[in-house]
C-alpha cells in the first residue's frame, strides 16, 4: 500500500500539485484521471522519487519517503516497476537485454537465472520470437509490453504506468490494461496508472482519483465513476456522446 | 545575461561531472558499455582520421615544398617542417576538432535522444546511476582510444607527405628520411599525447553535458547537438592556446 499525505510540487513559481493525499491498495489497479496538464505524471515522478517534493510524504508500507537515507531510497527503487509513457525501452539493446538489464545491473543471477527470468517476463506479456529485435524494429504495441515485462523483471512491490496506453488502438489498449490488471492481481502488487482513457477507467478502475489543476478533487470506484453526482467529473469522463449514453443506462438501471 | 547564462552552464557542467565520477555499481556493465562506445567512437573515426591525415599531410609537404623553393636551404627541410607541423599541431589538434564534430555530435545527440524519450529517467527509477554509467565509459573510450587515433594520424601524415613529396618530384625519398630523423625531438609526441588526452575529455564531458541536459524533443536534440560541437570545438582551442604556452612556452 501506498500512502501520499498532503504532497506539493512547485517548479519555478510554477505551482503543479497542491497538495494532494491519496492512498493506493494492494493487488488493486489504483487509476489517476485528470485532463491534459493536471498534473498527473509529475505526481508519478514525485512517487517514484524522480522528482523531490516540496512539502508532504509519501508513505511505502509503513516507509516513510522523509525518514529514508539516500541508501535506502536507492534500494526502495528495487521494488519500484515503472512503465513509461513512451515506453523508454533502451534502444540501442534489444528486446531481451532490455528486459534483462536491471537483473544483469543488479543482480548475481547466472546468465542461466538471468534468461529464465527474462523469457518467462516476456512469455508474461506474450511476447515471442522477438528477443534479438530491436524496439524500432516492433509495434507500439509489442514495446508496451516489452516495457511492462521490464518493468516486472525484478519482482517489483509497487508498479507505476504513465499512460500505458495512449496511442495504441482499442483492442490492443484493452488488452494492454487487462494485461497489468492481471499481473497486478496475480503478483499482489500495488499499482498506480495515469490515464485520461475512459475505456481504461470503466475497463480497471478499482480505485479512480480525479485531479483537477493539481489538486485531487474526486475519488471512488469505477461504479462510482458511472452513477456520480460531480458534474466536473462526469463532464471529464462523459465528455463524448458515447459515453454520455453509458451514464444514462447506468443512472437508470 | 549572456555571462550569466555561461556561469550557469559551467556550474552544471562541474556539477554533472561530480555525478559521472562515481564508483560503478556493476563493473561487468560498465566494461560492456566501455567496449561498445570504443566501437562507436573510436574504431569508427580510423578511416576518417585515416584518410585525412593522409591528405593533409600531403598538402604540408607540397606547401612547403613550394615556400622553400630555394637553393640554399637543403631539400631535406621539408621533411622536418612537415613533420614538426604534423606532430605539433596537425594531429593532437586539428584531428581533435574533426573529432570533435564526429564524436561530440553523437555523444549529444545520443544522450539528448536518450533524455527526450524518458530513458534516462527510466535508469533512474531502476536506481542506476544514470550521469555515470552513460557517460562514464564514453569518456574513458575516448581518453583512451584519441592518442591511439592521433598516433595512426602522425604516421599517416608523415606517409602522405613522402608519397606525394617523392612523387611530384619535390624531394627525393632519401632528403625526406634524412629530415625526419634530423632534430627529432621525442618530447614533441609527448606534447602532442599529453594535448589529445586533455582534448578528448573536453570534447567528450562538453558533448555529454549538452545532451545530458536536453529539455524538450527532437528540434532540441538537433540544437543541442549543434551547441556541442560549437562549445567543445571553442573550449578545445582555448585550451590548445593554454596548453601550448604552458608546455612549449
Ligand atoms: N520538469 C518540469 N519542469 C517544469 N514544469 C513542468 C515539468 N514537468 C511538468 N511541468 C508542468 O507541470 C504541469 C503538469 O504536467 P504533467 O506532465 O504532469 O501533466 P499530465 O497530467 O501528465 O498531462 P498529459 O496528460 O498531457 O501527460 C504542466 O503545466 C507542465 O508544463
Ligand atoms: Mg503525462
Amino acid at each position: 500500500m501506498i500512502r501520499v499525505t498532503n504532497i506539493h510540487k512547485k517548479f519555478g513559481d510554477l505551482h503543479v500539485l497542491k497538495g494532494i493525499d491519496a492512498t493506493f491498495m494492494k493487488g488493486k489497479t489504483n487509476l489517476i484521471i485528470g485532463k491534459s496538464g493536471s498534473g498527473k505524471t509529475v505526481f508519478l515522478k514525485c512517487l517514484l522519487g524522480i522528482h523531490d517534493i516540496d512539502d508532504g510524504d509519501v508513505d511505502f508500507d509503513g516507509r516513510l519517503i522523509s525518514e529514508m537515507s539516500i541508501e535506502d531510497r536507492r534500494k526502495l527503487r528495487l521494488e519500484l516497476g515503472m512503465v513509461f509513457q513512451g515506453s523508454a525501452l533502451f534502444d540501442s539493446l534489444t528486446v531481451e537485454e532490455n528486459v534483462s538489464f536491471p537483473l544483469r545491473m543488479f543482480t548475481k543471477k547466472s546468465s542461466k537465472e538471468i534468461a529464465e527470468r527474462t523469457n518467462f517476463c516476456l512469455n508474461r506479456v506474450n511476447i515471442e520470437n522477438a528477443n534479438h529485435l530491436f524496439p524500432a524494429e516492433i509495434s507500439g504495441g509489442m514495446q508496451k509490453r516489452v516495457a511492462i515485462a521490464r518493468a516486472i523483471v525484478m519482482n517489483p512491490r509497487y508498479l507505476f504506468c504513465d499512460e500505458p496506453n495512449s496511442g495504441l488502438d482499442p483492442k490492443t489498449a484493452m488488452v494492454i490494461d487487462e494485461l497489468i490488471q492481471e499481473i497486478t492481481q496475480e503478483f499482489d502488487i500495488t499499482t498506480v496508472i495515469n490515464t485520461h482513457d475512459m475505456n481504461s477507467v470503466l475497463q480497471i478502475g478499482d480505485h479512480v482519483n480525479f485531479l483537477v489543476g493539481g489538486k485531487k478533487i474526486w475519488e471512488g470506484s469505477k461504479e462510482d465513476v458511472l452513477h456520480t453526482d460531480n458534474q466536473e467529473l462526469a463532464d471529464f469522463v462523459f465528455s463524448s456522446e458515447l459515453f454520455k449514453k453509458v451514464r444514462r443506462a447506468a443512472r437508470s438501471e | 545575461m549572456f555571462i550569466k547564462r555561461i556561469l550557469e552552464d559551467i556550474g552544471r557542467y562541474f556539477i554533472l561531472m561530480k555525478l559521472v565520477f562515481r564508483r560503478p555499481d556493476n563493473f561487468r556493465m560498465y566494461w560492456d558499455a566501455f567496449v561498445r562506445d570504443l566501437y562507436m567512437l573510436g574504431v569508427k573515426s580510423l578511416g576518417l582520421v585515416a584518410i585525412i591525415s593522409l591528405f593533409v599531410g600531403a598538402v604540408v609537404t607540397i606547401q612547403t615544398a613550394l615556400n622553400l623553393e630555394n637553393p640554399i636551404i637543403p631539400k631535406y627541410y621539408i621533411a622536418i617542417a612537415t613533420r614538426e607541423s604534423i606532430i605539433l599541431e596537425f594531429s593532437p589538434t586539428m584531428i581533435s576538432l574533426i573529432l570533435a564534430g564526429k564524436v561530440g555530435s553523437n555523444i549529444a545527440s545520443t544522450l539528448g535522444t536518450m533524455r527526450v524519450s524518458e530513458q534516462i529517467e527510466a535508469l533512474e527509477v531502476m536506481g542506476v546511476k544514470s550521469a555515470s554509467f552513460l557517460i562514464l565509459p564514453k569518456i574513458a573510450a575516448c581518453v583512451i582510444f584519441n592518442p591511439i587515433l592521433i598516433i595512426i594520424s602522425m604516421f599517416l601524415g608523415i606517409v602522405g607527405g613522402y608519397i606525394f613529396g617523392t612523387s611530384t618530384g619535390m624531394i627525393s625519398g632519401t632528403d625526406f628520411i634524412k629530415g625526419l630523423q634530423i632534430d627529432y625531438t621525442p618530447f614533441y609526441i609527448a606534447y602532442a599525447l599529453v594535448k589529445t588526452v586533455v582534448f578528448a575529455f573536453v570534447i567528450t564531458s562538453i558533448s555529454a553535458y549538452y545532451g545530458f541536459f536536453v529539455k524538450g524533443g527532437a528540434v532540441e536534440v538537433g540544437e543541442n547537438s549543434t551547441k556541442a560541437v560549437v562549445a567543445s570545438s571553442l573550449v578545445l582551442i582555448l585550451t590548445n592556446y593554454l596548453l601550448t604556452q604552458l608546455l612549449l612556452g
